[in-house]
């Protein structure tokens, strides 16, 4: 969810974000959810000459799953917060991992007993 | 010898090593290499990560290698294309590896 917040962050700003198949899109970020999939406003194709096909388009949605890069101006982003914010998520996602280990196990346990259980 | 493990486990978690993402975590705030799928590098200040390895880098150095093969001469010529970004979000499903930057670099 760490990047999903820091592209709220974002919302408003002026990106450009760079799909896998090296088309390169610049616009306003409107929107964004938790696949990071982006919805972008006045948008402008960095290099029109090669690709002339979206001239008309002034909004659109991007699936998340094309994006490779997303360009951001540095000003608008605080490296140090980011920084804490990535320490603190790659500690609960381990505790969660922890978490979740012991039952899985204790739950097979009980699983296979009953199973045999209720053939004999 | 066991104590001194346990006693390692029980440590601060924050220098601790268990698992592979521990080592990108360590490497946060400084420089890295990734290699990235469709021959491309980046190296940048790591700012920030998660489990599926999308990351924002700072101060940027792209590098995309094009091998070109001449088809009258049999011959391959290896261009690489430079680029700087000063900040980027990096989709993880790109990422092949991360690590710390080679000295010649």
């Amino acid at each position: 969810m760490l990047f999903y917040s820091f592209f709220k962050t974002q919302v408003g700003q002026q990106v450009t974000v760079e799909l896998k198949n090296d088309l390169a899109i610049q616009g306003t970020l409107e929107s964004v959810d938790q696949f990071l999939n982006f919805k972008l406003k006045d948008i402008s194709v960095v290099d029109e000459e090669r690709y002339p096909h979206m001239i008309s388009v002034k909004n659109c949605f991007i699936r998340g799953s094309v994006v490779r890069y997303v360009q951001l101006s540095p000003p608008t982003v605080d490296t140090a917060l980011l920084q804490d914010a990535a320490r603190r998520e790659a500690q609960s996602t381990q505790q969660q991992q922890q978490q979740s280990k012991p039952p899985t196990a204790a739950t097979n346990t009980t699983a296979i007993a009953t199973a045999t259980g209720s053939v004999s | 010898m066991a104590d001194t493990l346990v006693a390692g486990t029980a440590g601060n978690s924050a220098s601790m090593v268990e698992e592979p993402l521990d080592l990108v975590r360590l490497s946060l705030d400084e420089r890295i290499y990734v290699k990235l799928r469709g021959d491309r590098e980046l190296r940048g200040r790591l700012h920030a990560y998660d489990q599926h390895l999308n990351m924002v880098l700072g101060d940027v150095e792209e590098t995309i290698t094009i091998v070109e093969v001449n088809e009258q001469t049999n011959t391959q010529s290896v261009n690489t294309v430079n680029r700087k970004v000063p900040m980027l979000f990096v989709r993880g499903d790109g990422v092949i590896l991360v690590s710390p930057p080679s000295r010649s670099s």
